[in-house]
C-alpha cells in the first residue's frame, strides 16, 4: 500500500523539482529555529558574560545600578505554573472522564467544544477579566476564607490586594485546562470498548471500570497531557502580566504580588533603560525558551515512548 | 457491596460536578465581557481614532484595521509555506529532512509567543532602529506557520493511500497527484486550518508589544509602528482612566466576537463537510 | 498475437520473494483471470505490470514485461509515462475527493493536455456508457464523485480508466468490496469491454473467474502452477494442486 515516497527511486523530473523545493523550504525553517536560538544568545550575551550562571540565583533587579538577577522571576514562573497544574490537572482529568464516560455522546461533544473554546479566548481578555472581576473576588472572598482556615501557614499570611500570585495561578489553571482535557480525551478514546465492556461484564461498578480499564492504562498519557499543560503555563504571558502585580521582590505569601519570566519581559522590554537591562531580559527569554523547550520535548518523549497511538 | 456502590455514586457525582464547574469560568468571562463591553460599543468606537486623554469618545478603528493588516502580513508568506510544508510532512514523511522538519515545527509551536516577539525584534526592529508593522507581521507569521503546517498534514493523512495509487495508475506523477487531487480535494480542511491559525494570531498581544508596538493613528506603512486590537486593549486596560478602561472592554468584546466567531464557524464548517 | 508478454518476472518486498519467476503471454481482446489462495502474490504480480509495485519503499523487481513489443522495465523508460498505457482498477472504489463525476472521468485526459470541451464531453459519455453508468449519472454529472453508491463509484473508476484508452486493463479484485447486484453489473460490462481492450483480473472468487474469463492462471505463494483456458482449468486441470484448489479441498 502506498504511503510515502521512496525518494531514491524517483525519476520524473517535475517530481524531483518538487521534492527538492520542499526539502529546501524545510531546511530554511530548521535554520530559522537555529537562527532564533543563536540570535537570542547574542542578545543575551552582555548579561551572560557579566553575570554568568549566578544570574539564575541572584534576586537583585535594579535597572539603575545595573544589577540584574532572574531568581524572583524563575520562582514566580515555577510557583504559578505548579499551582495552576495542581488545580487544573484533577479538574481536567475529571472533565475528560466525564465527557468520555458519563455524558451522553452529543452532550459530551458539545461540552468538549466548549472546553476547547476556553483555549480560543485571547490571553488579554483573560487578563482584563482577571483585573476587574477575578481579582476583587480573590481579595474579598477567597483570601479571608484561606486566612481563616490555613492562616497559620506562612503561605497564607500577609495583605492581599487581589492582584498577586494566587490570582495569576487561578487564571493560569483555567487557561491550561483545555490543553490537558483535550489531550486526556484523546487518550481515553483510544481504549477499545471491549476492554470497558469486559470490566463491566465482570460486575464492576462504573467507577471501578473507569479505574481498571481507563485510568490504569492511561497513566503515561495523562502525565503527557499534564506536562503539555505545564509547558503551556510556563509560556503564558499577558493574562499573568496583568494580574500578578509585577514586583521583583520575593515573598512567601501567595497573596503577595510577584512576577514571572514572561511577565517581566512583557512589562519592561519596550522601555528597557539601558543595554544591560535589555540583555538581561534577553537572558531571561533564553532561560524561558530553554525551560519550555525541555518540558515540551519531555511531553513528546512520553507520548512517543508510552502512548504511540496518539 | 453498599460501600462499592457508595464510592461509585460519590465518584460519578464528582465527575459531573467537575463537568459543570469547567463551564463556569468561560460563561463568567463571556457574560462579563458582554456586560462591560456591549454598553461601550458604539459606531464611534469602530470608526474613530483615539482621542487624547480626558476627551471622551474616540475609538479603536485604527487598531481593528491594524490587526487585519498584521495578520494578513503574517499570513501572506506563512500560509502558502505552511501548506507546502504540511504536504511535505504528509507525502514524503520518510524523507530525512522531513523528520527534522517535524521536530522543528513541534518545537516552534511550543515556544512562548513573547520569545517569538523578541526574535522578530532582533530580526527587524534592531536593524531598522524602530518598531514596525513588518516586525509584527514576522512575529505573527511565525505563530501562524506551525498551525497551518500541522492541520494541512493531518488533513492530507486522512486521504486513503489507494487514492494516490489510483492517481499513479492513471499516469499522473507525484506532483500532479499532490496538487490536483490531494490539495484541491482537501480545500475545506486546509481552509479551516487557516481560519484557526489566523484567529489565534489575531488574539496575540505579547509578541506585538515591542514589534509593531502601537500607534494612535491609521498607518499602512510597513516600516512604521502599527496599532493592533490586543495591544490597544492592553494599553487602555492598565491605564488609570475610566474612559479608556471602558474602551478596553469594548475592544475585548469585538476581539472575542472575532476570535470565537471564526473558531466556531471553522469547526461547524468542518463538521458539515465531513 | 500477444499484447502483453511477461518474461521471468520476479518481485520482492525487502527479502520476501513474493513473485517467483513468472512468464505469461496475454492475447489481445481476451479476459484473463488470476486465482489462488490469499497471500499468493496475485496482487503483487499485477501491480508489477503497471510498475506500481516499485512505489513501495522496500520493493524490488526483476525480469521484463513487454507491452505491445516494448519492455516497460527497459532502461530509460519512465514509469509515470508507461502507466498511461495500462489502466488499473483497485479493490476499493477511489473516486477523487472534491471532484465531480464528470471531472473524475476526465482527469486522465485533462492531464494529457486534451482540453477541447466537445471532444471531452463525447469521450466522457462514451466511457460512461461502456462502464454501464451513463444512464444512472447523466443528470448528476456535476455532483461529487463521492455521492454515488459503492457499485456506481467502482464503475466510475472503470470509466475513468477507459477514458485514457489503454490497451490493457488491470483489475485487482474489483468486485470484492461490492454487493452482489453491483458485482453482476460489473461482470456484465466486462464482457463488452473485451471487444476493445485486454483485461487481466485478479479475483479470489473462482466462480467469477469461471463466469467471465477466457483464460485463468493459478498461483500459489508466488509460483505459477498452471495456466490455460478457463474451461480446462476448472473442469480438467492438469496439475493436482490446481484440481485440489478448484474443487475446494484447500483455499
Amino acid at each position: 500500500m502506498l504511503e510515502s515516497l521512496p525518494c531514491r527511486r524517483m525519476q520524473n523530473r517535475q517530481d524531483l523539482i518538487t521534492l527538492w523545493l520542499m526539502r529546501w523550504l524545510a531546511a530554511m525553517i530548521v535554520l530559522l529555529l537555529i537562527l532564533l536560538v543563536i540570535l537570542l544568545c547574542k542578545l543575551a550575551l552582555p548579561a551572560i558574560s557579566k553575570f554568568g550562571l549566578g544570574f539564575i540565583l541572584s534576586d537583585t533587579w535594579n535597572p539603575i545600578t545595573e544589577e540584574f538577577g532572574a531568581f524572583p522571576f524563575i520562582i514566580g514562573t515555577l510557583i504559578t505554573s505548579f499551582m495552576a497544574l495542581l488545580m487544573a490537572a484533577p479538574l481536567s482529568v475529571s472533565v475528560a472522564l466525564f465527557i468520555c464516560e458519563i455524558c451522553p455522546k452529543q452532550l459530551g461533544r458539545l461540552l468538549g467544544t466548549f472546553v476547547e473554546m476556553i483555549a480560543a479566548v485571547p490571553s488579554i481578555v483573560f487578563g482584563l477579566w482577571g483585573i476587574f472581576s477575578l481579582a476583587p473576588w480573590v481579595q474579598n472572598v477567597v483570601t479571608p476564607f484561606l486566612k481563616n482556615t490555613l492562616g497559620f501557614l506562612p503561605f497564607f499570611q500577609g495583605p492581599s490586594y487581589g492582584i498577586g500570585v494566587l490570582t495569576a495561578s487561578l487564571i493560569l489553571s483555567i487557561m491550561i485546562t483545555p490543553t490537558i482535557c483535550t489531550f486526556c480525551r484523546e487518550v481515553f478514546n483510544t481504549i477499545p470498548s471491549q476492554t470497558k465492556e469486559a470490566a463491566l461484564a465482570l460486575g464492576a461498578t462504573r467507577f471501578e471500570m473507569i479505574k481498571i480499564a481507563i485510568l490504569k492504562p492511561s497513566y503515561s498519557g495523562m502525565i503527557a497531557g499534564i506536562v503539555l499543560g505545564l509547558g503551556r503555563a510556563l509560556g503564558e504571558t499577558m493574562a499573568v502580566a496583568m494580574v500578578i502585580g509585577n514586583t521583583s521582590r520575593l515573598s512567601l505569601s501567595i497573596f503577595a504580588p510577584g512576577s514571572t519570566m514572561a511577565s517581566v519581559i512583557a512589562n519592561e522590554y519596550a522601555e528597557a533603560s539601558n543595554a544591560i537591562h535589555l540583555a538581561s531580559l534577553g537572558y531571561i527569554a533564553l532561560l524561558l525558551l530553554a525551560i519550555t523547550l525541555i518540558i515540551n520535548s519531555f511531553a513528546r518523549f512520553i507520548i512517543w515512548k508510552w502512548t504511540p497511538k496518539i | 457491596m453498599i460501600w462499592r456502590k457508595t464510592k461509585n455514586y460519590f465518584f460519578i457525582t464528582i465527575l459531573t460536578l467537575s463537568g459543570i464547574a469547567v463551564l463556569i469560568p468561560l460563561i463568567l468571562i463571556i457574560i462579563y465581557v458582554i456586560k462591560m463591553g456591549f454598553s461601550s460599543l458604539n459606531w464611534q468606537f469602530i470608526t474613530h481614532l483615539p482621542r487624547p486623554v480626558g476627551e471622551s469618545g474616540g475609538g479603536m478603528a485604527h487598531a481593528i484595521v491594524g490587526t487585519l493588516f498584521l495578520v494578513g502580513l503574517g499570513g501572506i508568506f506563512s500560509i502558502p509555506l505552511g501548506i507546502m510544508l504540511g504536504t511535505y510532512l504528509s507525502e514524503f514523511k520518510k524523507d530525512k529532512m522531513a523528520k527534522f522538519l517535524r521536530h522543528t515545527i513541534d518545537l516552534f509551536s511550543g515556544i512562548p509567543s513573547i520569545v517569538i516577539g523578541i526574535f522578530a525584534y532582533i530580526l527587524v526592529v534592531i536593524p531598522f532602529k524602530h518598531f514596525s508593522a513588518l516586525s509584527g507581521g514576522v512575529a505573527l507569521g511565525i505563530i501562524i506557520l506551525p498551525i497551518v503546517t500541522r492541520t494541512t498534514e493531518e488533513i492530507l493523512k486522512l486521504i486513503p493511500g489507494t487514492t494516490r495509487e489510483a492517481g499513479l495508475a492513471l499516469g499522473l506523477n507525484r506532483t500532479k497527484i499532490i496538487w490536483h487531487i490531494l490539495i484541491k480535494g482537501s480545500r475545506a480542511g486546509i481552509f479551516t486550518g487557516i481560519i484557526l491559525a489566523t484567529s489565534r494570531a489575531a488574539g496575540e498581544t505579547a509578541p506585538l508589544l515591542f514589534t509593531a508596538f502601537g500607534n494612535s493613528y491609521f498607518s499602512f506603512q510597513l516600516m512604521q509602528p502599527m496599532a493592533s486590537l490586543p495591544a490597544q486593549i492592553y494599553t487602555y486596560a492598565i491605564s488609570p482612566f475610566a474612559d479608556w478602561q471602558r474602551q478596553a472592554w469594548a475592544g475585548s468584546f469585538v476581539l472575542i466576537i472575532i476570535v470565537l466567531g471564526l473558531n466556531l464557524s471553522a469547526r461547524f464548517f468542518m463538521r458539515q463537510k465531513s | 498475437m500477444s499484447v502483453l508478454k511477461v518474461e521471468n518476472l520476479n518481485a520482492w518486498f525487502g527479502d520476501n520473494h513474493v513473485v517467483k519467476n513468472i512468464s505469461l503471454d496475454y492475447k489481445a481482446n481476451t479476459i484473463s483471470a488470476i486465482i489462488g489462495p490469499s497471500g499468493c502474490g496475485k496482487s503483487t504480480f499485477v501491480r508489477c505490470l503497471n510498475r506500481i509495485h516499485e512505489e513501495v519503499p522496500s520493493a524490488k523487481v526483476s525480469g521484463a514485461v513487454y507491452l505491445q513489443g516494448k519492455n516497460i522495465y527497459g532502461p530509460g523508460v519512465d514509469a509515470v509515462t508507461i502507466r498511461k498505457n495500462i489502466g488499473m482498477v483497485f479493490q476499493k472504489p477511489t473516486p477523487f475527493p472534491a471532484m465531480s463525476v464528470l471531472d473524475n472521468v476526465l482527469v486522465g485526459l485533462r492531464f494529457q493536455g486534451m482540453c477541447k470541451k466537445t471532444t471531452l464531453m463525447e469521450i466522457a459519455e462514451a466511457c460512461l456508457k461502456k462502464a454501464a453508468l451513463w444512464d444512472e449519472v447523466k443528470d448528476k454529472l456535476n455532483q461529487p464523485g463521492t455521492s454515488l453508491s459503492g457499485g456506481q463509484q467502482q464503475r466510475l473508476c472503470i470509466a475513468r480508466t477507459l477514458a485514457v484508452n489503454p490497451p490493457v486493463l488491470l483489475m485487482d479484485e474489483p468486485t470484492s468490496a461490492l454487493d452482489p447486484i453491483s458485482t453482476a453489473k460489473i461482470e456484465e460490462l466486462m464482457d463488452n469491454l473485451k471487444n476493445e481492450y485486454t483485461v487481466i483480473i485478479v479475483t479470489h472468487n473462482m466462480q467469477q473467474a469461471a463466469r467471465i474469463a477466457d483464460y485463468t492462471s493459478f498461483f500459489i505463494l508466488g509460483d505459477l502452477i498452471e495456466h490455460g483456458p478457463s474451461s480446462e482449468i476448472f473442469t480438467n486441470p492438469k496439475n493436482k494442486k490446481t484440481e485440489d484448489y478448484v474443487t475446494g479441498r484447500f483455499g
